[in-house]
């Protein structure tokens, strides 16, 4: 019924596949690379502002609004650990540090958390890369990784 | 065979309607690659805003264009393998409220009071005849599905040993995934959003109706993709001038199909707050699941094209690849197909990236995503539809195709333009490129802040191959309501191309029963999706109220 060929294919199939979900467990395990945390609503949250834990432990609440990010601009010391724990006031945007691989929903009633390290100086990028309304192509702020030296 | 007047006509409208829109989606799709590149840098053209347009594109093509086809698609399928056509009543009831949702979305886009884009996500509010117009065109294509159904069930009793035409089991394994997903929009729509929308309830749990639409969205691209997928197995094959390899394997692909295409919405949502990493990694696995009939079908469609390569006299391991029929002016369907599969190769696979959970985290929302989802629902399945499109029109009117020639190049300018296209859009999705943003205004200006120089070749490669695609797609245009405007000169009738088996497996009853395969679909969707919204109901805080794309104070406040 199932011929030669197709029995070598469907090996292929299942090799490749269990080589793809190796991989992202691999990755999960290894490297802790992983996807946003699952939060409970706290109201906590809701008020933007920058928490220095100790000298390389940051936690940031991000609030994102129509159109603009809370904090605009977030300074912070080279190496240091950030966790950040974003919400939304109004309508649905997106969070994205791409050179970090960070990307968030910012919703209405609910918390998303993720965490990351800044290893290297630089001014990073956040762009809001959900569509949000008219001003959707103005919302932008920045984390910059050089304290102490400019600030 | 020959079809009444009737179903004629039906077909015709179900086709031509979404054919005379597509006018306004493809302008729009080239509209945003010029504001993106930042050749336009303002909000709006043409009275026109950015949004309103991104909007109607959406909508257009990836709602309006793909229901109507299914509808017009299956509607011909059933009839000519069944050589009884559907009723008449149903058929054109279906159409009237396909027609009248199409009419009132289209209203409150144009008139500018639904920029929400095709996903609506609240707590942006659209003019609630957006939402009851969207409702209206799933209702209306429900109903067909329902009397096809019931002509199978009749047919299987005539006939408990035969094996379901697989063109008909494909029909009916679409149209149930159909049904099933868009229950979740339904609910979306007609019990959280239009009383909100409406202003009877204030406030709307935004996580819960996100989920809701990717128990919609995600089924709804198979949806897109199976007429295709029915194209390759039954059509494609024949048209090559070979045989389809397996049949079983067709509705083994079909019936994973069916039980897998559901229960992965969630990686949709990798990067939303409120649901659990380990629901999300069970349905990113599923998703890989979801994968194997596509591999299934990569292979089955590969080895029934060298059978026919080789049956044309190729020699050597790829010799078949160049014996192939691919620039035929009477064959053009085979042009239509195989440049849609060879787009699939990479829509697949960099489908597969998105899937692959951490992974996601680089390209979610990114111009990465449209790359991607260009090479499937622009790339296998808007070729499949305007092709069949010009088929059925042509073949049922007894028309012959307005110019031939332009005819059977379309499929290869248009996949050489969407190559380009996507290419430009992930490149710059690896960037950081946001999807879904008028970039020219900011990111994209040179005077602004906030201007990105290193997205510059990006987007002007998106540009490039948008003109392409847009050139392409005005072809179509005049291609089929050039058709329409000849005179009747060949005779009229439905005829489909059906593909011979090379492995003719006897009949398995498993594969030719839908029972057992829907059980196995619901325990599969109340183990991956109960979790899900136990997990938005228990981890959202309070609603929230609506806004107005234009404005960040909430529209009950700001009415008083």
């Amino acid at each position: 019924m199932i011929d030669k060929a197709e029995k070598v294919v469907i090996m292929i199939t299942g090799t490749i596949l269990a080589l793809f979900v190796f991989s992202i467990l691999y990755a999960k395990t290894k490297y802790k690379s992983d996807i946003p945390e699952c939060l409970p609503y706290d109201k906590a949250y809701t008020e933007p502002k920058v928490n220095k834990i100790d000298e390389k432990t940051y936690q940031v609440f991000a609030v994102a609004q129509m159109w603009t990010f809370q904090p605009a601009e977030i300074y912070i010391p080279v190496g240091s650990e950030v966790d950040f724990f974003l919400t939304s006031k109004d309508v649905v945007h997106g969070f994205n540090i791409a050179q970090k691989n960070i990307n968030m929903m910012a919703i209405y009633g609910t918390i998303n958390k993720t965490t990351v390290r800044f290893d290297k100086p630089g001014v990073y990028d956040i762009v809001c890369h959900e569509y949000c309304g008219a001003g959707h192509q103005n919302m932008r702020a920045q984390v910059i990784v050089n304290y102490p030296k400019a600030k | 065979m020959q079809v009444s007047k009737s179903l004629k006509r039906l077909i015709f409208w179900e086709l031509s309607i979404p054919v005379a829109l597509l006018t306004l989606g493809i302008y729009h799709g080239l509209m945003q690659t010029i504001y993106r590149a930042g050749v336009l840098k303002q909000a709006a053209f043409a009275k026109l805003d950015y949004y309103q347009g991104l909007t109607l594109h959406g909508v257009i093509n990836a709602i309006v264009l793909t229901t109507f086809f299914a509808v017009a698609f299956g509607h011909a399928t059933i009839a000519f393998y069944f050589k009884k056509e559907p009723n008449k009543k149903a058929g054109w009831l279906s159409f009237a409220l396909m027609v009248t949702g199409t009419l009132l979305a289209a209203w409150a886009m144009i008139s500018g009071k639904a920029s929400v884009l095709y996903t609506f996500y609240p707590p942006l509010k659209a003019h609630p005849l957006f939402y009851l117009g969207a409702a209206l065109l799933i209702i209306g294509s429900w109903i067909p599905f329902f009397n096809w159904a019931g002509m199978y069930i009749k047919w299987k009793k005539e006939n408990p040993n035969v094996k379901t035409p697989l063109a008909v089991l494909g029909t009916l394994i679409n149209f149930i995934i159909w049904f099933v997903c868009t229950l979740a929009v339904a609910y979306e729509v007609l019990i959280l959003l239009i009383p909100w929308a409406a202003g009877w309830t204030s406030t709307i749990n935004v996580t819960l109706a996100r989920t809701l639409f990717w128990f919609f969205g995600h089924a709804l691209v198979y949806f897109w993709l199976l007429p295709a997928y029915i194209m390759f197995y039954t059509m494609l094959p024949k048209l090559a001038g070979g045989k389809l390899y397996s049949d079983l394997a067709g509705r083994i692909a079909l019936f994973l199909f069916l039980v897998l295409s559901v229960p992965v919405g969630v990686h949709h949502q990798y990067s939303d707050p409120s649901i659990t990493q380990g629901i999300k990694f069970f349905q990113g696995m599923l998703t890989f699941g979801v994968a194997i009939p596509s591999f299934i079908t990569a292979f089955t469609i590969a080895a029934s094209l060298e059978y026919a390569g080789r049956k044309r006299g190729a020699k050597g391991l790829f010799g078949w690849m160049k014996k192939l029929p691919y620039l035929d002016t009477k064959n053009y369907m085979f042009a239509y197909l195989i440049c849609g599969l060879i787009l699939f190769v990479f829509g697949g696979l960099t489908g597969i990236v998105n899937a692959s959970y951490q992974l996601n985290t680089v390209i979610h929302n990114t111009s990465w995503l449209p790359g991607h989802f260009h090479m499937t629902v622009a790339g296998p399945v808007f070729l499949a539809i305007i092709g069949m499109s010009t088929y059925l029109y042509s073949t049922m009117s007894g028309k012959k195709i307005f110019m031939p020639a332009i005819n059977v190049i379309i499929p290869y300018l248009w996949s050489f333009g969407v190559l380009i296209f996507s290419t430009g859009l992930m490149w710059g999705g690896l960037l950081g490129e946001p999807r879904r943003t008028n970039l020219g205004m900011t990111y994209l200006n040179p005077k602004s802040e906030l201007f990105r120089p290193d997205w510059v070749p990006t987007t002007t490669l998106a540009l490039l191959g948008g003109i392409i695609m847009f050139i392409a797609g005005m072809l179509f245009i005049v291609v089929f309501f050039g058709t329409m405007f000849r005179k009747k000169n060949e005779k009229a009738e439905l005829n489909l191309a059906v593909s011979e088996v090379f492995h003719d497996e006897a009949r398995i009853p498993l594969f030719d029963k839908f029972k057992p395969w829907l059980v196995a679909m619901a325990i599969i969707l109340v183990i991956a999706y109960i979790p899900a919204f136990l997990n938005v109901n228990k981890n959202t805080g309070p609603g929230a109220p609506a806004f107005a794309p234009d404005n960040p104070v909430p529209i009950e406040t700001s009415s008083k």
